[in-house]
């Protein structure tokens, strides 16, 4: 028997990474329960809402031990989403499903991610500082057909042209001290406020914040000129600079 | 210790293979020990523009793979005492030229010649990136169009990266030669002008050739054209290139420009 399809839409299926918190816990777990308490203790809601991993990589433990971790962690408001590096034997039903191919970050992403603090009983979030300082790289020659240079980190300067066949991809804005042939994107990361100069415009292709437009797209009085380009809502604004 | 000179373009077509023979009788008039070798393994052409593909007995390959020894396979030109040629193999697969075996025999003639010039092969395959690989300076031989240009642009970022100078973090000296340059094509718009190209590849200048019959002429009859017919306009072009080439400084003529009075009077007395 065949089932026939309700509905002609396809169920759409994304790729998406998180950053986790990973609790390594270890032997004994009555001791390390009583040091996770005064950590707690210390910062109130700490694991509050937040996604955490259970590592137990080299843990002699069996399914048993694992459940009643779990169960004690639950109690106090951490919520396991996933278990990394747990025997197959020792997961079962009703466990968090098991996590492979996680990539470290720096701790310091850790503690960026927005803590909730309890105070007065009133949950009160606190906007973390994210600012993490601006980047620039200065390339002092010319950007030869079939290089490109990525610097998602922030502004590109090129002194020297850009050639045809050639792209500059930056995560702020793109200047170019002399012609640019080739493609430039600005903003590639998601910054709309991102623009790109050059001292003359001949682009095969511009793109701010994923937004693109062709060379014949461009207004012909701005081939040649000295120009700067920017977003306004969804399209790309080219204004002759003096 | 010789020089190590590519001649390299990225497309083909564009006069590699007659700069390389035209640059090197040009040297060797000059009495400096020249060779000339051809990396374009499998379609080889350099031995018929310098007249010996008869005398081809062992080649670059044999070489490399040890089978014959580099004074076995260097071809000594009949008309110039100092001018060698290292052909490449037509038969052979250019797998065969390996890293190692281009060092060893661009080392060895190194030490033997004033001059050692690489006929590159067309592309950014292997082949042209092992002939510019232990290179000390590099012509890239460009036609005043677009294709070509950008052809030759991308070559320079390769030079810039894939040499061994660049990997030791010296800078590749590149010199432009602009060849079948045809001035009233260029003044009607036809073509790009001298310094269109000179913006886009920003590098410096070693000479205009302009396009003419003598070239294919001396290619026909296996002479390189700095040895056929040395008074033709793109024989003295290239004469002067190999005088830049080895440091002189020379002021720069573009082919169909008018002459001053001495052209005149020169021009005159020649007819």
């Amino acid at each position: 028997m065949t089932k026939m399809l309700t509905d002609a839409r396809s169920i759409r299926i994304k790729g998406r990474s998180f950053l986790a918190v990973v609790l390594a816990p270890d032997l004994p777990f009555d001791d390390w329960l009583i040091r996770l308490d005064d950590l707690a203790a210390r910062s109130a809601g700490f694991f509050l809402g937040r996604p955490v991993v259970l590592d137990v990589t080299d843990l002699p433990i069996d399914r048993a031990q694992l459940k009643d971790l779990i169960t004690e962690l639950a109690g106090r408001n951490v919520n396991i989403m996933g278990i990394e590096g747990g025997r197959p034997s020792i997961l079962g039903p009703g466990m968090p499903p098991a996590l492979k191919g996680g990539r470290p970050v720096s701790d310091e992403a850790v503690a960026k991610e927005p803590i909730i603090e309890l105070r007065n009983g009133e949950p009160k979030p606190v906007t973390p500082e994210v600012r993490s300082a601006l980047q620039s790289i200065v390339i002092r020659e010319p950007v030869r057909s079939g290089q490109s240079v990525i610097f998602p980190e922030g502004d590109v300067t090129i002194i020297g042209s850009v050639a045809s066949g050639a792209e500059i991809i930056a995560g702020g804005s793109v200047h170019i001290y002399g012609t640019l042939r080739g493609r430039a994107m600005a903003g590639s990361l998601g910054n709309a406020s991102a623009r790109i100069f050059c001292r003359k415009l001949e682009a095969e292709l511009v793109a701010i914040d994923g937004i693109y437009k062709m060379a014949e797209d461009m207004a012909p009085g701005l081939r040649g000129q000295s120009v700067q380009l920017w977003l306004e809502g969804d399209s790309i604004i080219a204004e002759k600079l003096i | 210790m010789g020089k190590v000179i590519v001649v390299t373009s990225g497309k083909g077509g564009v006069g590699k293979t007659t700069s390389t023979a035209a640059l090197g009788a040009a040297l060797a008039q000059r009495n400096e020990r020249v060779v000339v070798v051809d990396f374009d393994v499998g379609l080889r052409n350099l031995d018929l523009v310098m007249g010996a593909e008869r005398r081809v007995v062992y080649d670059l390959i044999n070489v490399i793979q040890g089978e014959a020894k580099l004074t076995q396979a260097l071809i000594r030109d009949k008309r110039l005492e100092t001018l060698y040629l290292l052909p490449a193999s037509q038969t052979r697969d250019k797998d065969n030229l390996t890293p190692e075996g281009v060092e060893r025999v661009i080392t060895e003639l190194k030490r033997v010649f004033d001059w050692v010039i690489c006929d590159s092969p067309a592309g950014i395959e292997s082949g042209a990136t092992l002939a510019m690989r232990h290179a000390d300076m590099a012509v890239v031989v460009t036609n005043p169009e677009v294709s070509s240009v950008r052809d030759s642009d991308r070559i320079i970022g390769l030079l810039d990266s894939k040499t061994m100078k660049a990997e030791r973090g010296e800078r590749m000296e590149k010199h432009l030669l602009l060849t079948r340059y045809d001035a009233n094509r260029a003044e009607r718009g036809d073509m790009l002008k001298v310094e269109d190209v000179l913006e886009i590849l920003s590098i410096p200048l070693l000479g205009i050739i302009p396009e003419s019959m003598d070239v294919l002429r001396a290619s026909n009859i296996g002479s390189p054209v700095t040895l056929a017919d040395a008074r033709s306009a793109p024989a003295m072009a290239y004469f002067d290139a190999a005088r830049r080439l080895a440091g002189e400084v020379l002021p720069i003529t573009i082919p169909g420009e008018k002459r001053g009075i001495f052209g005149k009077i020169f021009a005159r007395r020649a007819a």
